[in-house]
């Protein structure tokens, strides 16, 4: 700015309205944003309790968390070992199983293939894990991606046991 | 003006060249001439333009979370006071907003006619504009339907039943409109889609509405016409877009202070209270600008004849300027229709305290001399006034009243 051109009121004035309207229109224009957010009564199922009783070793239930599917597995000795013994670098996404579960025998993770959102078959594919039918992608025991155009692990959701036979998921 | 605009960027110039958009917006908004004494009445045309887009963007958001069904419909507005993230301020903005609608469009038809802007040429604004208030009367009513709470349902039920008074043909219609033989689920949601169409069909005479005004260009309170190339006008913008601006911002601090405030002041606890067909609410009214016309409807003890008078009571502001027979505008210069003009707003006011009372007794008298004097008005005075008027001498030009005495002689001489 050079020196005769000083700030006058009206610059002032300019500037002050113009602020008070931009600042104005944007605090309106997030209510219409935000109405579209999950709203209080989707907060509100945002967790869901499992019994567990019901479920022998090598069966599996799948239940629905905030509208999406969970599964639950109570896996066997043998897909434990196998699950423990695969060593990291041999994954896509390297997790040691230890770290994707509370108690080895309860295999808990959201039912969604990493890919494009389609549900995965159990028991299914190379590695005897999950197979999702949309594009191949294989999962093993553990739910770790192993083949197939799957970025990450089957994700793990938010769950504590409340007792032995009971789990609150979320 | 528009002939001679060139926009100023290269791509300006690209684009209007194959679609002159920005020629029309420069010819209309930017130096349209515009009389340069209107005063704050003449800001209720932004205003209202302000509330339709207001209700319709409101009401977009509403109907993403409304569901038309009779047995959810008053849940899901429920749903959207308490669950929906600022579900109750969209509601409240869209509910009120259209009582501030209806306020505004009184005032901005009670501008036209005191200063007579209805009169010729601008009779085809002031119909397009008539069409434009039923259109809204009818939006109001169907959205008011929509919460189907107790008021909502009795409020259909006795609307409908309007279209009974049609003779021979009438039950024929009401079962045609209702879907069945009582108000319910398929009336509520024809309600609607109807509600949700004819916002657009406003805008879309809104539209016609300012073209057709454009080409007079507007009245003033003075009344009367423009002198061309005279120093009568100034460009709308930026003098009438900052002062419709700042009446705007007046306007919202009222908005805002109903939805904040006293959001429910213009509503009835009754229709918070899920419809029953079985119960008629005890005391059951409109919402507050339906109130003459609801007074008008009961004031006459026959039911086709209410049903037609209340109709023809908004009818007949079509067809008000062939009953003004004046041929000066504004009442500034008719001391006599001046007086009148007052006291047909008081009779309005008067219908609509009288509308929200019980109709029987005194009240229904009242109502009914009121009534006569609505159409008196029209009728009788409005073509009397004309010829028995001894009306002002009208200024030369807009400018010409607030001239000193010598620079108006100074005028004088120029012009002889």
């Amino acid at each position: 700015m050079s020196e005769d051109t000083s700030v006058t009121r009206r610059n002032f004035l300019y500037i002050t309205t113009g602020s008070f309207a931009a600042a104005g229109s944007a605090a309106l224009a997030w209510p219409f944003v935000d109405q579209m957010n999950p709203d209080a009564s989707v907060k509100a199922l945002a967790s869901t309790e499992v019994d567990l009783t019901p479920i022998l070793p090598g069966q599996s239930i799948t239940i629905l968390w905030r509208g999406k599917p969970v599964f639950i597995r109570r896996r066997t000795p043998e897909e434990i070992t196998e699950a423990s013994k695969v060593k990291l670098d041999e994954l896509p996404d390297p997790e040691g199983d230890e770290d994707r579960v509370q108690n080895p025998e309860w295999l808990i993770m959201v039912g969604i293939c990493t890919h494009l959102g389609c549900i995965p078959l159990g028991q299914k594919g190379e590695y005897n894990g999950w197979f999702c039918p949309c594009h191949g992608s294989h999962y093993d025991t553990s739910g770790r991606i192993r083949k197939g155009p799957a970025p990450k692990n089957l994700e793990i959701p938010q769950y504590v046991f409340l007792d032995e036979n009971t789990v609150k998921i979320g | 003006m528009s002939d001679n605009y060139e926009p100023s960027s290269a791509i300006g110039k690209w684009f209007d060249k194959r679609l002159p958009l920005l020629t029309l917006f420069a010819g209309h908004v930017l130096p349209y001439p515009t009389p340069k004494n209107l005063n704050y009445w003449w800001t209720f045309g932004g205003i209202l333009t302000f509330c339709l887009i207001a209700q319709i963007v409101t009401g977009l958001v509403l109907a993403m979370h409304y569901v038309a069904d009779a047995d959810q419909a008053f849940n899901s507005v429920e749903h959207i006071m308490r669950d929906v993230n600022f579900g109750w301020m969209l509601r409240y903005i869209h509910a009120n907003g259209a009582s501030m609608m209806f306020m505004a469009v009184y005032i901005h038809m009670a501008r036209s006619l005191f200063y007579g802007s209805y009169k010729e040429p601008r009779e085809l604004i002031w119909i397009i504009g008539v069409f434009i208030f039923l259109l809204m009367i009818a939006t109001a009513f169907m959205g008011y339907v929509l919460p189907w709470g107790q008021m909502s349902f009795w409020a259909a039920t006795v609307i409908t039943n309007l279209f009974s008074a049609i003779p021979f043909v009438g039950e024929s219609i009401t079962n045609w409109l209702w879907g069945g033989y009582a108000v319910g689920s398929p009336l509520l949601t024809r309600f609607f889609t109807l509600h949700y169409l004819m916002p657009f069909l406003i805008f879309a005479l809104v539209i016609l509405h300012v073209w057709a005004l454009h080409v007079p260009g507007n009245n003033n309170p003075e009344g009367i016409d423009v002198v061309q190339g005279s120093q009568d006008t100034v460009p709308f913008h930026p003098h009438y877009v900052v002062k419709d601006m700042f009446a705007l911002v007046v306007f919202l601090v009222i908005f805002a202070g109903f939805i904040f405030f006293v959001p429910n002041l213009l509503g009835h606890t009754d229709n918070y209270i899920p419809a029953n067909p079985l119960q008629t609410p005890e005391h059951i009214v409109p919402e507050w600008y339906f109130l003459p016309f609801y007074a008008i409807l009961r004031s006459v003890p026959d039911k086709l004849g209410g049903v037609i008078l209340m109709v023809s009571s908004i009818a007949i502001l079509a067809f008000l300027p062939w009953l003004d027979t004046s041929k000066v505008r504004s009442a500034k210069y008719r001391p006599l229709y001046k007086q009148f003009f007052w006291l047909f707003i008081a009779d309005v006011i008067l219908l609509g305290y009288l509308g929200s009372q019980t109709a029987d007794g005194l009240f229904l008298l009242i109502a009914r001399i009121a009534t006569a004097y609505y159409f008196i008005h029209f009728l009788v005075l409005m073509p009397l006034l004309g010829f028995v008027e001894k009306t002002k001498p009208l200024p030369k030009s807009i400018s010409e009243p607030v001239l000193s005495k010598e620079e108006r002689e100074g005028q004088a001489t120029q012009s002889t």
